[in-house]
């Protein structure tokens, strides 16, 4: 039963394993006031809280950037990876293949991903570690003051005048096309489709890749940018979620076709994200390829979960590595005997 | 100088095949080689090949030494000539009264006069001794084994041997074989059984119980039998066969019985960058990792290097050195990474190396980089090369070993008092080294966010100077605590000689052959010190404050070694008498060149 004081303030509510909500934030963000990533930080606070999952089996991973600062925002009880400029991905990697009983998180954003890492995000989707993969996604250098980014769409322009000449890497389009089991977009101040969404990726068994719309409030929040807070309000349409249920946790899904929502944003900022009514199997790819596709043609911001497949196997499974974190393997285990060492030199001979 | 000339003819000389690349000749150079080695006579294997799959010239040199002498050895009495476009500058590069066998359709009498030509119609041979035609390509290089056989009196048990050992009990394989070898011997003994052969292997019994071992194989037993649990590579030239070796031998001896699951995970990355990320990850999840490299690679670790080393991260990072720079000559030895790894990363970076000299040292050091890298939370760099890491070097089986693996400071939740205290990078035993812990703590005193940026003795971000000069010097007085934990020099000597030579990695057979040879035709006694690791151990210092002349043997251009001996304080007045003996040209280096390049020496100081 919940005490009086935790009645009134739901932060001091425990959940099912008696660990309040305020247990599972971290320290204070250190971002622009009114930054999407903060957003994004609060839902996955909620989602973590709401599965019920300790944040002491909990690992943590981001590279460089804004949006790489994060993990420290959540979280406290968690161990906690802040890996070189694009590298994430192979720090997680290692570290899920060495340990197979952690729930793991990673945000990066458009530069650590799509840029310097484009490689890695390639890799670790091929692999299918079991992860799940945010990225905030403004379409913008944020901490060396506004460039533009591999994700910056073709003629978006720059808050210094600049216009993009090129062609946007679509994240959820690659993602797809390489096999990602769990492929979905979102925007940073759509609580009631994130938090689902993240819930959904942090109990798929595979690597979950989530591109969240994150508009730079300082440097890509005007008149010409593609991903200012004006513009995806006017674009933003959301795919129809269907009712994906994770392995232990049913989720909710209150999504109303047709319908308008304002959501305001910690900096008094409001912003109306309209959901299109549509038909929408989320298990089949080639109609994930479709709609993403269609929507791109047409400069719609398309969001919602486009593609799931819940009998992916993770890559330890597949490598056959015992299940065991390998910390945990007594020297018995990981010292053959002398015996073996025997044989082997008897074999060199 | 006696050695120079070849005194012994008996157990003493150099066969020299030159091949194809790709047509199996490695089959029936190992198996020449391990006959040899099973009459009690030592041997030792060098692997000249190019960076290329098939086609290109490749040559496999095998040094009979009765003394053991295994280092590189220039000289050649036999050379095996199967390869229609090296065979001319072969026999060209030959002493007079070398030995030529060779295919009858090439013409080295016409070449030279004074070399002993055996023709050998190697085609006809192979097509009456192998009926399938598609096999005879491979079947060919067996016959010279054949021949060699005869003509140096390798007995048939040997040669059984030796091929039992390579082929296993591939039946198929081993007829074909054995049709190809006698093949061999019949067309000696029907066509030169009047030759008076100058050469000849005799039975001995110095190769009782030994091995015959490839320092990448003896890297990854070390890994296998220290407990290494992760390995993240991309496959480089000459590195890869180091991982090959580990997966073989784990999936052998690393299965869990329970569950036939393994105990271990070798991920393919897709490149060097990733390979050392995952290293960092799984280490910093607990488990006992590795990658193994060389060059180029190293150079795309750079970023992550630094990051274990500020972060402290520990990581046991192979580097099978080739040469360089840029991509340089990929399939030819040097020791020219020195500098760069121990120092790799940008901003104030010094990392600890270890220097295996011998295929022994290669298993028994690899489980001292394990320890040391979680004793000291750093990448420790194992510097192999080329030459000690592809190629077949004689040792003493390797001793089991079973002291308890060194895991470090690491604190759990049963630790109640020490995460009380808990500061990821404090400095508690005033050693400089800090205690971590690992994801999955519960208590959240214990919990911390590991990041390469600034960072203060609670591991929270900060840019203050204050805190980044303390991080720092902790850094820099871990370094100075391994200064006196990693592999201590091994010395030979009386210690009172004027003349030291110093040395590292696998120029040690070299440097011994020439100590030997030193004394015995120049009467000329010298102390000799072998470096095996960085930071450098105190009894370097003292050796070389203790000699009169030093003698610095590098395998590259810019006297790496001696640089490095040179930043150190403690030998500032010492610098004089230190000067470098170098060897760069991308084969290993030979006992003669520093024989000379000291008697030189010591002849222009007297004469100035």
């Amino acid at each position: 039963m919940a005490t009086p004081e935790a009645r009134a303030n739901p932060m001091l509510t425990p959940n099912k394993i008696g660990i309040t909500k305020k247990e599972y934030q971290g320290s204070a963000s250190t971002l622009c006031t009114g930054c999407g990533h903060d957003s994004v930080t609060l839902h996955i606070i909620s989602a973590f809280y709401d599965l019920d999952i300790d944040p002491q089996n909990v690992a943590k991973f981001s590279g460089i950037g804004c949006s790489s600062k994060t993990p420290a925002y959540f979280l406290s009880g968690s161990h906690g990876f802040n890996a070189v400029h694009g590298r994430m991905p192979s720090v997680a990697t290692g570290a899920a293949m060495a340990n197979r009983k952690m729930v793991n998180i990673a945000v990066s954003g458009d530069g650590d991903t799509a840029s310097i890492g484009m490689g890695q995000f390639i890799h670790i989707i091929r692999r299918n570690i079991p992860l799940l993969y945010i990225i905030e996604n403004n379409g913008v250098y944020g901490l060396t003051k506004g460039q533009f980014s591999a994700t910056s769409d073709k003629g978006s322009a720059l808050k210094k005048g600049s216009t993009n000449l090129l062609e946007g890497i679509d994240l959820c389009l690659l993602a797809l096309e390489l096999g990602c089991g769990y492929v979905a977009r979102s925007f940073s101040g759509d609580a009631k489709q994130m938090l689902p969404l993240i819930k959904g990726g942090l109990s798929h068994r595979g690597t979950a890749v989530m591109d969240v719309i994150s508009p730079c409030i300082t440097f890509n929040n005007h008149e010409g940018s593609t991903k200012s807070y004006k513009f995806v309000k006017d674009h933003d349409q959301a795919i129809q979620e269907i009712g994906f249920v994770p392995s232990y946790t049913p989720i909710d899904v209150d999504y109303e076709d047709g319908t308008s929502k304002v959501v305001e944003f910690p900096n008094g900022a409001k912003i109306t994200l309209k959901k299109i009514e549509r038909d929408y199997d989320a298990t089949d790819r080639n109609a994930a390829f479709k709609v993403l596709h269609e929507a791109k043609s047409k400069g719609e911001l398309l969001t919602g979960l486009f593609y799931v497949d819940p009998n992916t196997r993770p890559f330890q499974e597949v490598a056959q590595i015992v299940e065991t974190p390998l910390v945990q393997l007594t020297v018995e285990q990981i010292r053959p005997s002398k015996a073996a060492l025997a044989e082997v030199m008897e074999s060199l001979k | 100088m006696k050695y120079m000339n070849s005194p012994y003819k008996v157990n003493d000389f150099s066969i020299h095949v030159g091949t194809v690349n790709g047509s199996g000749s490695q089959s029936s150079n190992n198996i020449l080689m391990r006959s040899i080695f099973r009459m009690g006579v030592p041997v030792s294997g060098k692997n000249l090949f190019p960076s290329n799959i098939q086609g290109l010239p490749t040559w496999f040199t095998i040094r009979v030494n009765r003394d053991g002498w295994s280092a590189r050895r220039v000289k050649t009495e036999i050379l095996v000539c199967m390869n229609d476009a090296t065979y001319v500058d072969d026999v060209k590069a030959l002493e007079p009264e070398s030995i030529v066998i060779h295919h009858d359709h090439m013409n080295v009498s016409a070449l030279r006069k004074d070399v002993i030509s055996i023709s050998v119609p190697f085609s006809k041979i192979i097509a009456e001794a192998c009926p399938d035609p598609r096999l005879r390509k491979l079947a060919v290089n067996m016959v010279y084994v054949g021949v060699l056989a005869d003509l140096l009196k390798i007995t048939d048990e040997a040669i059984e041997l030796a091929m039992e050992q390579q082929f296993k009990s591939k039946h198929k394989v081993l007829e074909l074989n054995r049709a190809a070898i006698k093949a061999g011997r019949d067309f000696v003994k029907a066509n030169y059984a009047d030759l008076k052969f100058p050469y000849k292997i005799e039975a001995l019994n110095k190769t009782d119980g030994k091995i015959l071992i490839e320092g990448n194989a003896a890297c990854a037993l070390g890994a296998v039998f220290s407990g290494c649990t992760f390995v993240s590579w991309y496959p480089i030239t000459p590195s890869t066969s180091l991982i090959d070796y580990f997966s073989d031998y784990a999936e052998k001896y690393r299965i869990d019985p329970q569950n036939g699951l393994k105990t271990f995970a070798v991920v393919q990355a897709e490149d060097e960058m990733a390979a050392i990320g995952m290293v960092m990850g799984a280490s910093w999840m607990g488990a006992r990792s590795m990658t193994a490299t060389s060059g180029p690679g190293l150079s795309l670790m750079a970023e992550f290097t630094g990051f274990g080393y500020f972060a402290e991260v520990p990581a046991v990072i192979f580097d099978v050195q080739r040469v360089g720079p840029s991509t340089g000559l990929p399939t030819r030895t040097a020791q020219s990474d020195l500098l760069f790894a121990a120092f790799l990363s940008h901003g104030d970076t010094k990392n600890i190396i270890i220097l295996p000299g011998t295929v022994d040292e290669c298993f028994s050091m690899t489980a001292d980089a394990f320890d040391l890298a979680e004793r000291f939370q750093t990448p420790v760099f194992v510097l192999s090369d080329l030459d000690l890491g592809m190629n077949f070097w004689m040792s003493d089986p390797f001793p089991y070993i079973d002291r308890p693996l060194d895991r470090g400071k690491i604190l759990t939740d049963a630790d109640t008092e020490g995460l009380a205290k808990f500061e990821r990078y404090g400095d508690p035993d005033g050693d400089g080294i800090p205690f971590r812990t690992l994801p999955g703590i519960k208590d959240r005193r214990g919990v911390f966010f590991t990041r390469g940026s600034g960072h203060n003795t609670k591991a929270a971000y900060t840019e203050k100077g204050p805190d980044y000069v303390q991080a720092m010097d902790r850094l820099k007085k871990k370094f100075e605590t391994a200064r006196n934990h990693v592999p201590k020099p091994l010395k030979s000597g009386s210690g009172t000689n004027e003349i030291g030579i110093i040395a590292f990695g696998s120029s040690h057979d070299a440097v011994r052959e020439s100590i030997h040879f030193l004394k015995a035709d120049a009467g000329l006694d010298v102390d000799y010190l072998r470096i095996r690791a960085f930071p450098f151990h105190e009894d370097i210092l003292n050796f070389i404050k203790s000699h009169n002349r030093i003698f610095v043997v590098d395998q590259n251009r810019d006297a790496q070694m001696l640089s490095l001996l040179k930043l150190e304080p403690a030998l500032a007045s010492e610098i004089s008498k230190m000067e470098s003996i170098l060897h760069y040209d991308g084969f290993p280096i030979d006992a003669p060149k520093i024989s000379e390049a000291i008697l030189k020496s010591l002849k222009e100081r007297k004469a100035a």
